[in-house]
């Protein structure tokens, strides 16, 4: 350590790399580096070397102006997924609940599906509640979609004392938490003109009795009202498992109900999770979507075992979500953006948009790729992209 | 009825900046985003789109025509950001 002046100091280092590298490299990069080059001791012109070495390295990774990003995507992703296996069905993480995965998933996601054939809700709880396992279940039962079909043993219509008796389910009334007296009263609420009583008889009958003779054509749509009617819970929610993760307990529901569940008191709604892309569009606006779309497929493709970069789902986001909505890959979504008749006739459904095409008047400016390969230009990829501009008048 | 639904949509509005899915929105001043409109050299039709109706834009209160800048947490770089423009829809 005699001449320690020629050594750069370990404190100005990283404000050396930051002010010679900022902007210009990702914030990790940059962080991962200063950590790395912290632990060693670097001359003045080792630093200096090493900087360069990263800027030559950087340099040669960029993307090149010109490089068909679209197209290289569309391989990297295409080619693994045909090694993807068709089976629908996988008990991922929990046992009760299947979950499509694999191709059928990824082609949802890419099609922009209103609703996912699987749709499911992960709920974090706020500290009160996340680390207690009776306070888990008391959310879940109330957040349970319960039916008065889901705790009837039995209805039936009698015609001669015009009334429709219920038979409760003890043992289902015990499950989900709900007392007969609650099942009285949303019944009493929801049929109109009948008075709904508990029998004297049998504490788990229910007899709505009806002030009208009972009509027979209508019987039928009235019973199903009354099965239909909502005890509690939240709509959409068809199915709560408590699931234990790391040091909480998280409840994982079948269906969802964003808007609704964001309400609730015991939801952490900073945390809260779908698999339902669209919904998370309506409530939480489109660059949550796209974060949650680069999410679900990159998923997909790693459950599978397939190594894709991110970078490319990234660029298949941001191109689904460009116009502000989420549209799907395919002919009605981003294909039909297209300002090319000749590209849109290339892809699907040819003869129709080459007559709509005609019948607009529609120009093509040959600026595309495919309407370049038709008429057969070069493609505007790479060297062939750049042209020359002369202008005669420019002054010296 | 219907005053307790507009109040709970309200309610859900605050909430969305706070998800953590929804990057950092802000509106640019006129000056800005001129700005970055000619370092990209782009009219602003040509960046991505975020509709008016979109929560996250209703939710910072942006109006047609503005563009706001978006801070995304992403896997590769850190931080990234990027620019919408605020179209009627």
């Amino acid at each position: 350590m005699t001449s320690s002046s020629s050594y750069v100091d370990t404190r100005i280092l990283g404000s050396v790399i930051e002010s010679r590298l900022a902007e210009r490299l990702p914030r990790t990069v940059i962080e991962e580096l200063k950590t790395i080059l912290m632990r060693y001791q670097l001359t003045e012109e080792q630093l200096e070397k090493l900087i360069s070495e990263v800027e030559k390295e950087l340099e040669k990774n960029s993307v090149d102006p010109g490089e068909p990003v679209g197209m290289v995507a569309a391989q990297s992703i295409g080619e693994p997924s045909t090694q993807m296996t068709l089976r629908t069905f996988h008990y991922a993480g929990v046992r009760e609940l299947n979950v499509t995965l694999g191709l059928p998933r990824l082609i949802e996601l890419v099609d922009a599906k209103k609703t996912p054939s699987t749709p499911l809700t992960y709920i974090y709880l706020r500290p009160e509640y996340k680390n207690n396992r009776e306070k888990a279940i008391e959310v879940a039962r109330k957040i349970e979609l319960t039916k008065v079909i889901n705790v009837t043993l039995r209805i039936d219509v009698n015609f001669l004392s015009n009334a429709i008796v219920i038979i409760l389910d003890r043992d289902m009334l015990e499950d989900k938490g709900v007392s007969v007296d609650e099942v009285v009263k949303v019944l009493q609420k929801a049929v109109k003109k009948a008075k709904v009583m508990q029998s004297s008889e049998n504490p788990y009958e229910i007899i709505v009795q009806f002030e009208e003779a009972l009509d027979p054509t209508k019987v039928e749509r009235l019973r199903e009202k009354i099965l239909q009617t909502r005890i509690k819970g939240v709509k959409g929610i068809n199915k709560v498992i408590i699931q234990r993760r790391e040091d909480e307990y998280v409840l994982v529901c079948e269906g969802s109900n964003l808007a609704e569940l964001m309400q609730l008191e015991e939801v952490d709604y900073r945390r809260i999770r779908t698999n339902n892309i669209k919904e998370v569009e309506s409530v939480l606006g489109i660059e949550a979507a796209r974060t949650l779309l680069v999410e679900e497929i990159m998923n997909v493709l790693e459950e599978q075992g397939l190594d894709v970069d991110i970078r490319h789902i990234m660029l298949v986001a941001d191109m689904m979500t460009r116009t502000g909505v989420v549209k799907a890959i395919g002919r009605h979504g981003v294909m039909a953006s297209k300002d090319s008749p000749l590209a849109k006739a290339a892809f699907e459904i040819t003869v129709k948009n080459l007559i709509d095409a005609a019948a607009k008047g529609e120009v093509d400016k040959l600026l595309g790729v495919t309407e370049s390969v038709i008429v057969g230009n070069y493609i505007p990829i790479g060297t062939a992209k750049v042209g020359i501009i002369f202008n005669p008048h420019i002054k010296k | 009825m219907r005053g307790s639904r507009k109040k709970a949509s309200l309610d859900l509005l605050s909430k969305v900046l706070e998800h953590e899915l929804v990057p950092k929105h802000e509106i640019l001043s006129i000056d800005e985003g001129v700005r970055i409109l000619r370092e990209y050299g782009i009219k602003p039709e040509q960046l991505p789109w975020l509709r008016a109706s979109d929560p996250a834009a209703k939710a910072i209160g942006a109006k047609p025509g503005d563009i706001v800048r978006i801070v995304r947490r992403s896997p590769t770089g850190g931080e990234v950001t990027v620019y919408r423009y605020v179209v009627p829809g």
